[in-house]
């Protein structure tokens, strides 16, 4: 599972052989090394720089100068420390006590939202649910039809009382959707918001006010997988504009290396939960820290 | 820059700058390195001059001199142009964005929907086609064979004497190998009415958010539809988009457009100088 790193520092370990303990020099290209992977991979640089500080005073303890084989205890530091940010388990989706149990989306245009939503409601019917989806894009051109035919195809029932492309207020449309969802026995209800950019303020504020009025069980923060150094500008405003309760990583069948996941995880401290796989309703999954672990460390 | 000696911190701050625009660790270094070498011939500790130099240096990498307007102009009508990219670009609405431009301009404009795939998607592109006074040529059902409706609307084109056909793909990551073929037989179906020629851009739309990424998925689709241009969507946001550097420089093909909003005016003419300062901002 480590080889590939192992692989990226063993011209770094080559000279080493031998002398039984790292130097301090030594650990500083070892770090140089991962510095250089962690930024190709697009972990933000002041989470590249948290981290090969933290991996660095590791590599410089008795952990390390007494092992066997001190090279690969490197190694093996990094991607504990790399597991410990993504998180060592994974959390599930928190149910109300009382029904409906409310998840909201929220997230930059074009991130995932609104095929999630799908697979969310597909999901959870499979498990038992009687989810509904609640069109509150009302902006980008035909996101409500996008939404219903999404719905459709998962077969749950899509709350979308406004034609949207302009028209409607998303944040009656939420309040609305609660009341509709008690009135019909919808046990979950998911809405899909527009897709924003952390700066505009007044979007954000609006999705603060969608969060209020439907008052959340989860705040799904959307990720594209293939997000650079903006991660952690767009992550903290998300986190400050609707205080998301867990991540989903989108597009993790392409192949970016994501390290956006953990400039995420650990600017905000929140869990990432699922991984978004495809564009099919089934393409979705737990959320596994050690295999992106791996992921971001191969190189 | 406010340190008036260059010690290492000095360094590394521009590094920074470099790294958090998504330029890239090897391409940041590199530059920097130059900069340094010039920085020691000059002699220089001015730390004014040192950003002039950088800012110097970054805008030789973006080329100034590269041909960036759409070639629409050509002998023969309709231009055809394909727009390409991964899934939510911002393809479909830089569509509706190209016609708003070409219809201000008094150029007649066929839109042709051949995403048949996404949900709506094809209702997303009539929509933008309204707003900025077009039509579009759409398939019957979703899921139709999107190279036909990309034949049926060029060929629509040639018969109504078109100036541009706008042609808008299904979103689809470089690394799946059957939807990179069917763009490439997108490609090719649409020229057939063409009578050989090839279409007139490919335009490869690239998120300004995507990190280090962008380059394979511009190696890609240039490999499997040899792009004419690129497009540099959401730069109103906090991204800077500092891959189209590396991406251009290896490529050789020039960002053309940049998207700025949502609305059907949010485009712009990629300016090298305001990328450049947008970038060491
Ligand atoms: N390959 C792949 N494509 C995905 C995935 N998730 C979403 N997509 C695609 O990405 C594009 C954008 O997805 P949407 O669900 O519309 O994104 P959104 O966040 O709702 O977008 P806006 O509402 O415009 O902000 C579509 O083409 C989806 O099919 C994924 O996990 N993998
Ligand atoms: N802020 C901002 N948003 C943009 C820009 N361009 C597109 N968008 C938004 O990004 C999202 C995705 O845009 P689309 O045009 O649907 O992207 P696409 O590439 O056609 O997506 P797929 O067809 O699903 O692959 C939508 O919410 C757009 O409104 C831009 O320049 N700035
Ligand atoms: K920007
Ligand atoms: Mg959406
Ligand atoms: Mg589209």
């Amino acid at each position: 599972m480590f080889t590939s790193l192992s692989d990226r520092l063993s011209a770094t370990f080559k000279n080493l052989r031998g002398k039984g303990r790292l130097s301090e020099a030594d650990v500083d290209a070892t770090i140089r090394e991962i510095r250089r992977a962690l930024l190709d991979a697009d972990v933000a640089l002041p989470v590249v720089r948290a981290f090969t500080g933290a991996v660095r005073e590791r590599a410089l303890s008795d952990e390390v100068s007494q092992a066997l084989n001190p090279s690969q205890q490197v190694v093996k530091i990094v991607n504990d420390e790399l597991v410990g940010i993504l998180g060592g388990q994974t959390r599930r989706i928190q149910f109300a006590k009382r029904p409906p149990t409310v998840i909201m989306l929220a997230g930059l245009q074009g991130a995932g939202k609104t095929t999630l939503a799908g697979k969310l409601a597909h999901w959870l019917t499979s498990e038992g649910h009687r989810p509904m989806l609640v069109a509150c894009d009302l902006q980008r051109p035909n996101a409500v039809n996008q939404l219903q035919i999404v719905g459709e195809r998962a077969g749950a029932f899509v709350y979308a009382p406004e034609p949207g492309n302009g028209v409607g207020d998303p944040v009656k449309v939420a309040r609305d959707a609660i009341e509709v969802a008690k009135t019909k026995l919808h046990d979950i209800v998911i809405v899909d918001t527009a897709g924003r950019l952390g700066i505009d303020e007044e979007l954000m504020r609006q999705a603060a006010d969608i969060r209020a009025a439907v008052n959340p069980d989860e705040v799904l923060f959307v990720i594209d997988a293939m997000i650079g150094q903006d991660a952690v500008t767009t992550a903290q405003a998300f986190n400050e504009g609707v205080d998301f309760t867990g991540v989903v990583l989108s597009k993790l069948d392409g192949d970016a290396r994501g390290g956006a996941a953990l400039s995420v995880a650990s600017v905000t401290g929140k869990p990432i939960m699922f991984a978004s796989t495809g564009e099919g309703l089934t393409d979705f999954e737990t959320f596994h820290p050690d295999r992106m672990a791996s992921r971001i460390l191969d190189m | 820059l406010s340190q008036d000696t260059l010690d290492e911190a000095t360094w590394e701050e521009i590094e920074d700058t470099l790294l958090l625009a998504d330029i890239g660790a090897g391409p940041s270094a590199e530059l920097v390195d130059r900069l340094r070498e010039r920085v020691r011939v000059l002699g220089t500790r001015d730390p004014g001059t040192v950003q002039a130099l950088l800012r110097e240096e970054l805008l030789a990498l973006v080329d100034p001199q590269m041909d960036r307007a759409l070639n629409v102009d050509g002998e023969q009508k309709p231009a055809v142009i394909l727009v390409v990219g991964v899934n939510g670009a911002g393809k479909t609405t830089t569509v509706g964005k190209i016609a708003r431009v070409l219809v201000a301009e008094h150029r007649s404009v066929l839109l042709g929907a051949a995403d048949t795939f996404r949900a709506a998607a094809a209702e997303q592109l009539a929509t933008w086609g309204s707003r900025v006074g077009v039509e579009t040529e759409r398939a019957e059902q979703e899921g139709a064979d999107p190279a036909s409706v990309a034949y049926r609307a060029v060929e629509r084109g040639v018969q109504e004497g078109t100036d541009v056909v706008l042609v808008d793909t299904a979103g689809r990551l470089q690394n799946k190998v059957g939807l990179m073929d069917q763009l490439g037989k997108v490609k090719r179906v649409a020229e057939k009415p063409l009578g050989g020629r090839p279409v007139d851009e490919v335009l490869l739309v690239l998120d300004a958010t995507t990190g280090q990424n962008g380059m394979q998925q511009a190696r890609v689709f240039a490999e499997a539809v040899n792009i004419s241009g690129i497009v540099l969507t959401k730069l109103d946001g906090t991204a800077k988009g500092g891959i189209v550097v590396a991406v251009q420089r290896e490529l050789g093909v020039p960002v053309k457009l940049v998207g700025l909003g949502e609305g059907a005016d949010d485009l712009a003419p990629f300016d090298p100088e305001e990328f450049v300062d947008a970038l060491l901002r």
